[in-house]
């Protein structure tokens, strides 16, 4: 196994991880946190990708850098709207979840 | 022996983030959320992907972390913070999500061998004003996605700033904690401008041909304005401050001007000609990294909320 | 080709302005941004019809270096679609919108994410590079969320947060494939993607930006998300939402089916697809005909007019491409994309002036104010005309061009579906059209000025000219038109 093949199967991992994060819970702090592991997931997958044959290419490098600007940006608004919602609604997740599953 | 390294990386990647998704309580789950960026920002340096290293562990771990702390912290404060009990038997999802991986690895090895990579890229490259193949793409190769990237930071500000209650519009933006008076946050925030506001800059400064550039720099400006607003060196402004609008909306206009200036000139939009191109780059960068930084650090700040910092 | 340039630049420097300017200049700015966004918009497409399509290398860099932008038939149509109804929703929110009316807050924030959504959606349109239009439904996603919020109130703000969900999850699906496209070919951009040689992870990446898609599309099942989101809004930012935001992530899937991929669509996919837009139009109806509120009878229609847009995928898609079928059916869902989107906007803008003059949007609440308002009661009136299919609207030329196809193509389901959803549009639009003609005693209240209600018949006028006079805009289509689409009947 080389070095690439190993960074594409770890963010494989992280995608399935943040997603099974993203439907078990409930507290929308903790599916924001799990948007931010599918996203590196990816990311890594495509870092690792670009890491194949030796020298590293930029171009993803550069599309992973604007990649995590957009998360955090998602992120920021995301944390924001969690916080308003569970002020007006007193409580830091959804009603009637069962729709989502 | 370097694959080794890798591999225990790469489990402990794997290991933080399913703590991070599986351990009890949010507060924690952030803990393990920042140390996974942390992580990750090794793994981005062993992929030899330096530049990507320094965003993960600036904007990925530290800004990110930072405002989720911020949450829980605002969270607290709005009697909300009960985490809600899990629901139904997760066994289902756990099945599809392994399914997912396994997809994503399946495709890893069905991926055909990559032809050339980067050739034309390289051939481009000595033409880009900059050297650092990176900054290349984000500011001249594909300085249309980093234009809109920069936007998007706009965006998610105002929906943020939005979010704020009606009366709370004209009061100041609101941070989570109150800082001791002399206290380690305070000392820390005293020491801790002078030397970030230098980073900062030299990071805007080198990107040109090393890694660097105006998103990490700015991050770390951001980060030093975060400190500095914790430490109560200054207060939290206002959105109605229309300096501090100007300092977000500069980056993006300076970079929209450059564009339009090369579509009048008859360029092309967003073209910088190969002599000035180097020069040009960094004007953008500058003012860029400016804004970023007032952006993202309103972003981690939230919206105005009354009731604190009197 | 600076008509290209300045629909990309004229809404970004418009935010930018609203942005830095205080008050009553960035509304200025905001009204300038508008008027010049749209001219450009009409420009383009005059442009377009005239001398074909305009490409841009951005930076002069040619993929697969740099970002390539084309305003083909489609981007111009739905450019221009999009500017129309930005106008209208612009003038509507000069008055709902001020901040003696929604406050500081909302007037102070409407305008940027308004022109924010602009751009991103023309950006959209007009992209060939699959990262580049990551980031522009990133950006689209992030100003239609905050859109959603500015209410602000707890029902607004969980109609948000639901969105922003199913939002982010579908941006990532895509943004998987994207990864798995790149990985696979070393490129991203359209016209080169259509020359490569195919890999065996193409379908999984067409797979994922597919479902990620129909996400922001909220095609069933991923509907739930709409009817509260667009339901909760101010009327002119409902109006963008649900006329405009669902177009700009279905134009996308046009893109990768017809140009992109079309290798890859199996018959199994297509109907799947189209089996999918048949449950939105029948679920979406069924859930029409039971709301009281006007706002979301008008928003579950949208999730069944959804639905009509991805029958094209069987009848336009696949085997299908090469027949001559394939055109009418290309036209038809285009055609009724752009006359959905004229007259969900025009009914929005309706009912928000009703609702500021009765206090509610619950049907009895409305009960005759056609006899108060009666250019915005037609306005509703001929708009439901567009949404049912009756002649001779721009939605009959959509539907006739999506039947005679499903005819042609001897997918006869297809046709049934079209003809099934239009009896439900007339039993769920029959209700409000009803109570809003009915003679009631009116009560007294403040009516707004003709010129606002104005706005809304206007956009009605134009669902309804666009099947009058359709042969221009079928011209327009045809401009570029993806090869898998060929000639047509």
């Amino acid at each position: 196994m080389t070095g690439p093949t190993l960074y594409a199967l770890t963010g494989a991992a992280l995608v399935g991880i943040g997603v099974f994060g993203l439907i078990s819970a409930r507290h929308l702090l903790r599916r924001v946190v799990a948007f931010n592991l599918i996203g590196s997931g990816l990311f890594v997958f495509l870092g690792a990708a670009g890491a194949r044959g030796g020298a590293a290419d930029p171009l993803p490098q550069a599309l992973i850098i604007t990649g995590i600007v957009v998360a955090l940006s998602a992120s920021a608004l995301a944390v924001g709207l969690v916080v308003a919602h569970a002020r007006a609604s007193g409580r830091p997740a959804l009603p009637e979840e069962d729709e989502e599953a | 022996m370097t694959l080794a390294l890798d591999a225990t990386l790469c489990g402990l990647i794997v290991a933080v983030a399913l703590a991070t998704v599986l351990g009890r309580g949010v507060f924690r789950a952030i803990v393990f959320f920042i140390v996974y960026g942390l992580l990750l920002s090794v793994a981005w340096v062993r992929l030899g992907a330096v530049d990507v290293a320094l965003a993960e562990a600036a904007i990925g771990a530290g800004l990110t972390g930072v405002l989720f702390l911020a949450a829980v912290g605002k969270l607290a404060r709005t009697g909300a913070e009960a985490e809600p009990a899990p629901g139904r038997p997760h066994l289902p999802a756990a099945l599809a999500c392994a399914g997912l991986t396994g997809a994503l690895a399946w495709a890893w090895f069905a991926l055909p061998e990559p032809e050339r990579p980067g050739s034309d890229l390289a051939a481009a490259l000595p033409r880009a004003g900059v050297e650092n193949p990176v900054t290349a793409v984000l500011l001249n190769f594909r300085a249309w996605d980093t234009l809109l990237e920069s936007i998007v930071l706009l965006a998610a500000l105002v929906g943020l700033w939005l979010l704020a209650r009606d009366e709370d519009w004209h009061d100041r933006l609101g941070l989570p904690q109150h800082v001791r008076p002399g206290g380690v946050m305070e000392s820390f925030g005293r020491l801790l401008p002078p030397v970030g506001v230098l980073v900062g800059i030299y990071l805007v400064y080198i990107g040109a041909d090393r890694p660097g550039g105006a998103f990490q720099g700015g991050t770390v400006l951001a980060a030093v304005g975060l400190v500095a607003a914790l430490a109560g060196l200054i207060r939290t402004p206002r959105v109605t401050g229309h300096l501090w609008r100007a300092a977000m909306v500069v980056g993006p206009l300076v970079f929209l001007a450059a564009g339009v200036a090369g579509a009048a000139l008859g360029a092309g939009f967003l073209t910088l000609p190969e002599p000035i191109a180097g020069g040009a780059i960094f004007a953008i960068e500058i003012a860029l990294a400016s804004s970023i930084a007032v952006t993202l650090a309103f972003l981690v700040i939230g919206p105005p909320e009354r009731g604190h910092r009197r | 080709m600076s008509a290209l340039v300045a629909v990309l630049v004229l809404p970004l420097a418009g935010a930018l302005a609203t942005v830095a300017l205080p008050g009553r200049a960035a509304r200025i700015a905001a009204s300038t941004a508008i008027a010049a966004t749209l001219a450009a918009a009409l420009a383009l497409a005059a442009w377009v019809a005239a001398r074909g399509v305009p490409r841009l290398e951005i930076g002069g860099w040619a993929p697969p270096v740099g970002i390539a932008v084309e305003a083909d038939g489609l981007a111009a149509a739905m450019i221009v679609m999009t500017a129309t109804v930005m106008a209208a929703a612009g003038l509507s929110a000069r008055h709902m919108l001020a901040p003696g009316a929604a406050g500081a807050r909302a007037a102070f924030g409407f305008w940027p994410l308004m022109l924010l959504l602009w751009a991103a959606l023309n950006a959209v349109f007009v992209s060939r590079d699959l990262f580049n239009l990551y980031v522009g439904i990133e950006l689209l996603s992030l100003a239609a969320i905050g859109l959603v919020a500015i209410e602000g109130k707890a029902a607004a703000l969980a109609a948000a947060m639901r969105y922003m969900i199913f939002a982010l999850a579908g941006s990532l699906l895509y943004l998987a494939g994207v990864v798995l496209v790149y990985a696979a070919h070393g490129a991203l951009d359209a016209g080169l993607l259509t020359d490569r040689t195919p890999a065996r992870t193409d379908g999984l990446a067409l797979a994922l930006m597919t479902v990620g898609l129909m996400a922001k599309t909220a095609l069933f099942p991923f509907h739930v998300w709409l009817p509260p989101a667009h339901g909760g809004a101010p009327a002119p930012a409902s109006a963008m939402l649900s006329a405009l935001v669902p177009k700009a992530s279905f134009v996308i899937l046009l893109r990768l089916w017809f140009d992109v991929m079309p290798d890859q669509a199996t018959e199994g996919a297509l109907a799947l697809m189209a089996a999918l837009g048949t449950a939105a139009v029948i679920w979406g109806g069924l859930a029409a005909l039971v709301q009281e509120r006007l706002k979301l009878i008008v928003a579950y229609s949208t999730v069944a007019q959804i639905g009509y847009l991805f029958l094209v995928f069987p009848l336009a898609g696949g085997a299908s491409a090469e027949m001559p079928w394939a055109a009418g059916a290309w036209n038809g869902a285009v055609f009724l994309a752009l006359s959905h989107g004229l007259a969900k906007a025009a009914m929005f803008l309706a009912v928000g002036q009703w609702m500021a003059a009765r206090g509610g949007d619950r049907l009895e609440d409305l009960r005759g104010i056609a006899t108060a308002m009666p250019m915005t009661a037609f306005a509703f009136a001929l708009s439901s005309i567009t949404l049912v299919g009756l002649p001779p609207s721009g939605g009959f030329t959509a539907k006739y061009l999506i039947m005679t196809s499903a005819f042609a193509a001897g997918q006869w389901g297809w046709a049934l579906v079209m003809a099934g959803g239009g009896l439900l549009a007339a039993a769920y639009l029959y209700r409000p059209v009803a109570v809003i003609f009915a003679r009631a005693e009116v009560p007294d209240s403040p009516l707004p000025s003709r010129g606002r209600q104005v706005v809304p018949l206007i956009l009605a006028g134009a669902a309804v000219a666009l099947g009058i006079a359709s042969a221009a805009p079928f011209d327009l289509l045809s401009t570029g038109r993806p090869q898998a689409a060929g000639e047509g009947l």
